[in-house]
């Protein structure tokens, strides 16, 4: 302390000291620039020769990609789009005569009609003034605004021929067995939101093909029985044009404004939601269930053991 | 032969799916056929000699030991998916250049178009209501069609063929399903798109599509045939012929399926085997109610104040 003091007031001899401390530690730092910058630069080209060691990288990729069956595995178990997979499976599942791929080109249908569509969502106002004139501005304005509605249009029917081909085929081999009865029934439930699903799209140009497509596809509600005015014992149970479920669907007597927006809702959000959700159960009961179903070892009656009742 | 006609159907752009639908489903049928023949041979032959089924490979493909069982899904079964997802792609781009979708003239309430119809997938609903009242053919029918496909799992007890394509072991489910998605949905759908024109009126393929044509048709209710008149009668005598339908069309069912399929019959339950009995005989009052209307011009059956059937 004295000595600091002391030093503090003599003044002269110890800002010498002082400036050539940092001399010196300029000089140091510099030199370190000059020395280390380069050791560093050169260690850092070493490693951009290999990005697979960065920390960056590794963060990503949990394991080497080197081809051994182990990274094989790793791919496929630590990936979080592909883990619906198992790591392996039979030889035979690979087989395309087997499941014609159709269950997996419906799904990879649905995944281009929610990008298209989104895109068209961008464009689109769900109105009665507009909704006409946005879908002629997509088509002769925007930058491949007719190549999207193309692709989403014929996406659309491509999925519902695969839907059905998908279920076909799993009659066909039986899959719906014991123990995938669940399944089957979650699948029905996606066929039938995936009709729904186009249906819903089908208002959306408010065009005449799609209008009255729509009034004779919602006047059958009319007839529901109970619940609709024109059904068996719905005027009975008070039902009228206003009161009963096919008002509910529209959202009005006829198709209007408000069916356009309720369709558009369904459409877009609605049922995409309620689908997404059942197909994460039929993909998850897909592996649980045992992976796919075949193609299986052929049974012979002969060894069909009776349950004991 | 009304060529032009013919191709203004054959090519109208939402056409295209079910033109495009046959040859999908001749293909696929094809191909699920080849390999249930060639299953059944093998089981056919395993059946005949118990030594050789103990050892031989259950696939109609040969497997030599050394062979590995697994492969990985990284990349057999990636690789698969990747190609479908392409080739899927490739089609989707050309035909959404090449056919644009539909766009009508903006929706016009005032302005019924002729024919009006629903979406192609529909259309086996809609040529259903030219038999059918609406609450049937609109509602009901849809409604068990989803509720007869999610019960198939249950009432289908029959414990060969699951996981490899047959005809021979499971003849009865796979040619009821066979019935009812090809004949019933299918044929309907193609008789909805290029049969039915203007008023939903009958025109041969190549027939053109007269605006102004009238038929006139005296459809008549099976009562009045009978020369019944009270309102009372009339819901009595449907109700007894619809409820004998069911009797004795059951009686005959069932006298079939006991004789033609004593396995599964034995194994279903009671209620197993009603829902199966309700559902079949529903299935073939279709066809049967559409001979009635085309061949005797019968429209109504059951009568009664609140519904016909």
């Amino acid at each position: 302390m004295a000595e600091d003091n002391k030093n503090g007031k003599n003044g002269n001899g110890a800002r010498v000291g002082l400036l050539e401390r940092v001399k010196a530690g300029v000089k140091e730092d510099v030199q370190s620039l000059k020395t280390d910058m380069p050791a560093k630069a050169k260690e850092q080209i070493e490693h951009l020769k290999d990005p697979t060691k960065t920390q960056v990288y590794t963060s990503i990729f949990r394991h080497k990609h080197d081809d051994t069956p182990r990274n094989r595995a790793l791919g496929v178990l630590s990936n979080v789009f592909l883990h619906l997979h198992p790591a392996k499976i039979n030889r035979d599942a690979v087989r395309y005569s087997y499941t014609w791929g159709m269950g997996g080109i419906t799904f990879y249908l649905f995944i281009v009609l929610t990008f298209t569509g989104v895109l068209l969502m961008f464009y689109y106002h769900p109105s009665k003034v507009q909704a006409f004139r946005d879908v002629l501005y997509l088509e002769h304005d925007v930058p491949f605004g007719k190549l999207l509605r193309n692709m989403h249009r014929w996406a659309a029917h491509l999925m519902v021929i695969a839907v059905w081909l998908h279920m076909f085929r799993v009659f066909l081999t039986g899959s719906y067995k014991k123990p995938r009865e669940f399944n089957w029934n979650v699948g029905v439930i996606l066929l039938v939101l995936t009709l729904l699903l186009s249906f819903t799209g089908y208002l959306l140009p408010d065009d005449q093909l799609g209008f009255w497509a729509v009034t004779v596809g919602t006047n059958m509600a009319r007839a529901t029985p109970l619940l609709g005015h024109e059904g068996p014992f719905g005027h009975q149970l008070g039902m009228t044009p206003y009161n009963d479920i096919r008002f509910g669907l529209l959202g009005g007597s006829i198709v209007d404004a408000n069916a356009l927006l309720r369709s558009y809702i369904w459409h877009c959000i609605g049922i995409p939601i309620v689908a997404s959700i059942f197909m994460i159960v039929h993909f998850w009961r897909v592996r649980k269930d045992g992976g796919i179903s075949g193609p299986a070892p052929v049974m012979l009656a002969s060894e069909v053991k009776e349950p004991k009742k | 032969m009304d060529w032009r006609q013919l191709w203004e159907i054959a090519s109208a752009p939402d056409n295209i799916p079910i033109v495009g639908l046959i040859p999908l489903l001749i293909f696929y049928i094809y191909l699920a056929w080849k390999q249930a023949k060639a299953n059944d041979e093998l089981i056919a032959e395993l059946e005949t000699s118990p030594a050789m089924a103990k050892t031989h490979h259950r696939k109609s493909w040969p497997f030599r030991p050394g062979w590995q069982k697994e492969v990985h899904v990284w990349p057999f079964l990636l690789r698969m998916e990747f190609l479908a997802a392409i080739i899927v792609s490739a089609i989707l781009m050309v035909w959404s250049i090449t056919l644009s979708a539909p766009l009508e003239e903006p929706s016009n309430p005032n302005l019924t178009m002729n024919p009006a119809k629903a979406p192609w997938y529909f259309l086996g609903l809609q040529e259903m209501l030219v038999y059918f009242d609406p609450w049937i053919a609109g509602v009901v029918m849809p409604t068990l069609i989803i509720v007869g496909l999610m019960v198939i799992p249950y009432i289908d007890t029959n414990p060969l063929g699951s996981g490899y394509y047959t005809w021979k072991q499971r003849k009865f489910s796979i040619g009821t399903f066979l019935f009812g998605f090809l004949f019933l949905w299918v044929a309907m759908i193609i008789i909805g798109t290029f049969i039915r024109g203007p008023g939903w009126q009958w025109f041969w393929p190549g027939q053109t599509w007269d605006h102004n044509r009238l038929i006139y048709e005296v459809n008549r209710d099976l009562p009045d045939i009978f020369g019944i008149t009270s309102n009372l009668a009339k819901a009595i005598f449907g109700a007894v012929v619809v409820g004998g339908y069911y009797l004795v069309g059951g009686f005959i069912a069932h006298a079939l399926f006991r004789r033609y399929n004593p396995k599964d019959y034995q194994r279903l339950s009671l209620l197993q085997y009603s829902i199966m009995m309700f559902f079949l005989l529903t299935m073939v009052a279709l066809p049967a109610k559409m001979l009635l209307r085309l061949a005797f011009n019968i429209k109504y059956v059951w009568i009664t104040p609140w519904f016909n059937v």
